[in-house]
């Protein structure tokens, strides 16, 4: 198992059924399809992004690999665990980070970590250890370990998640909207925190975002999602090649997914 | 050898990372708790008083020591023992709350293994202050426990805890799987336990129809043993009769709230309900 593929993804179909409210608690229930038969494979030490607006899947398909959601359709495999008959074998080899940093917030940054390395299996003071090392590393000060969550900033509390996601050494990494709600710097600075750890850990990462330009700039390869579809995938240049005209200045990554998707990508998909 | 220990206690982590937590999280909220604490108190204090007033309300003469004893034992075992059910189900809307539940769930540890972590560190908070309770009321009133078997007792209350976590992890399914309202579910169970349990009345004077849902009801025997443990000096012969039903509702209902909790996380996993609310 150690040589299969870190992630593979094969025709994952999932829809939710949503009671019309207007209608009340009789009224008729209506099926919003949020992945509609998606594959796709992350090779080992490679970060995939998936880019697409929000309601286009991404964080349904991090739910469905994270054994937090199964699919209607389909299969996706952990090294070669299947996600949904060997969830505790998938389990130990991932982590995410998700949009939201989900902490409990009355407790300190330190508090929630050897929560979490508990979790694990850890032991607290080495996991504390290499979590401190991590958070100087990613720009958090270090000296506000021991203060509540709910005194951080959005900022910082973020960092806190990243490092919560990292510091059990996942070699699948799952990256919902790390950055999302972040400052440039901040967002900069994240980047360059994860390029560098997955590096040296050899790890692989399924990173989601709305962001082109961030997709760009972190990704090696990229699957451009729109309403439950990967329509595209490629590394960034593959793909503004796709678009490129002759003689015309190299593309955006935002421009591509208009080209290929008709949309904007500030654009909400209606599900 | 050495290598069995560090496996028990990498083993041992997980399910002490809930009591840790619950730990982290009391010192952190200590003045709610300190107010949590003094309500309990007056509530039993208040339950106390009455039995030793009721002489006073009735005009006839009335066996306070006795009265007072019982009433002191529903009050006390309400508390202990509504708390731990309420810690126990309850341990899934605070994650939902917090927002940690999927981070919680997607953790490698067995489910078992998180029960477990749960259950214990509801005891472990339940505990710490049903002694505090207790030792308040000992200090406040002349309780006349001459004839107690407080080892049978303690049993009685022990076989309870693990049968009430049992209920508590069938309950935890209503957070789970009713992510707006399932903490007001809970209450519901809690307050039909406390109409036919027996807590501050014996289950007779209770109208046939509504005895018959106490046979149900673990903490009827609880109650039932403790009493007739601190107010007859009941031995094990005696406490029999609340002893085997206690030991085979807990033998059912934490197999069986284990069972029913993997079907409610199944369930919301078809449907997309481990997500944050509220």
């Amino acid at each position: 198992m150690q040589h299969a593929t870190p992630l593979v993804v094969r025709d994952i179909t999932k829809r939710f059924r949503h009671r019309r409210r207007e209608s009340g608690a009789n009224g008729n229930a209506r099926t919003v399809t949020a992945l509609s038969s998606v594959s796709m494979e992350v090779g080992r030490g490679e970060i995939y992004g998936l880019l697409g607006p929000n309601g286009s899947g991404k964080s349904t398909l991090v739910r469905i690999v994270s054994t937090l959601l199964l699919s209607d359709a389909g299969h996706a495999a952990v090294f070669g665990w299947d996600v949904v008959r060997e969830p505790a074998r998938v389990r130990r080899l991932i982590n995410r980070v998700s949009v939201e940093a989900a902490f409990f917030k009355k407790l300190s940054p330190a508090e929630n970590l050897c929560y979490a390395a508990r979790l694990y299996g850890l032991s607290p003071g080495e996991a504390m250890r290499r979590a401190r090392e991590m958070l100087d590393r990613i720009g958090f000060p270090v000296r506000r370990v021991n203060h509540p969550m709910e005194e951080l900033s959005r900022g910082q509390q973020q960092k806190v998640a990243i490092v919560r996601g990292l510091f059990t050494s996942p070699v699948l990494l799952l990256l919902d909207e790390p950055t999302t709600g972040l400052d440039p710097r901040s967002k900069r600075e994240v980047s360059a925190f994860l390029r560098a750890i997955i590096a040296e850990h050899d790890a692989t990462a399924l990173f989601t975002t709305h962001d082109t330009e961030e997709a760009d700039r972190l990704c090696d390869r990229v699957g451009i999602m729109c309403a439950g579809k990967i329509v595209a995938e490629g590394a960034p240049e593959e793909l503004k090649s796709l678009v490129q005209a002759d003689g015309a200045a190299e593309p955006t990554l935002e421009e591509v997914f208009m080209q290929l998707t008709g949309k904007r990508i500030e654009e909400q998909d209606a599900g | 050898m050495r290598r069995m220990i560090a496996t028990a206690r990498m083993k041992a982590r997980p399910v002490y990372a809930f009591v840790g937590r619950s730990f982290s999280l009391t010192k952190r909220y200590w003045p709610w708790e300190v107010t949590w604490l003094l309500y309990s108190i007056a509530m039993v204090l208040s339950i106390g008083f009455l039995a030793v007033g009721l002489g006073r309300v009735s005009g006839a003469p009335v066996p306070v020591a006795k009265v007072l004893v019982y009433l002191l034992t529903g009050s006390l075992l309400w508390q202990y023992l509504s708390e731990l059910f309420w810690e126990t189900s309850n341990m899934i809307s605070y994650e939902r709350w917090e927002g940690t539940i999927e981070s919680t769930f997607m953790a490698p540890i067995s489910r078992v293994s998180h029960l477990i972590g749960m259950s214990l560190s509801a005891a472990c908070y339940t505990g710490a202050r049903f002694v505090a309770l207790v030792g308040v009321c000992l200090l406040v009133f002349d309780l006349d426990l001459s004839k107690a078997n407080l080892p049978g007792a303690l049993a009685v209350l022990a076989i309870a805890s693990v049968s009430l976590v049992g209920l508590g992890l069938m309950a935890a399914c209503l957070p789970l799987i009713y992510t707006e309202k399932g903490t007001q579910m809970t209450s519901v169970v809690e307050a039909a336990l406390l109409m036919v349990s027996g807590v501050y009345y014996p289950i007779e004077v209770l109208p046939g129809w509504l005895r018959f849902f106490s046979r149900f009801s673990p903490m009827t025997y609880t109650l039932h043993g403790m009493r007739a443990a601190l107010l007859e000096g009941a031995g094990l012969r005696q406490l029999w009769g609340d002893v085997l039903p206690l030991a085979a509702t807990a033998v059912i209902l934490v197999p069986a709230g284990l069972k029913i909790f993997a079907w409610a996380e199944a369930y919301c996993k078809r449907h997309g309900k481990l997500k944050r609310s509220g």
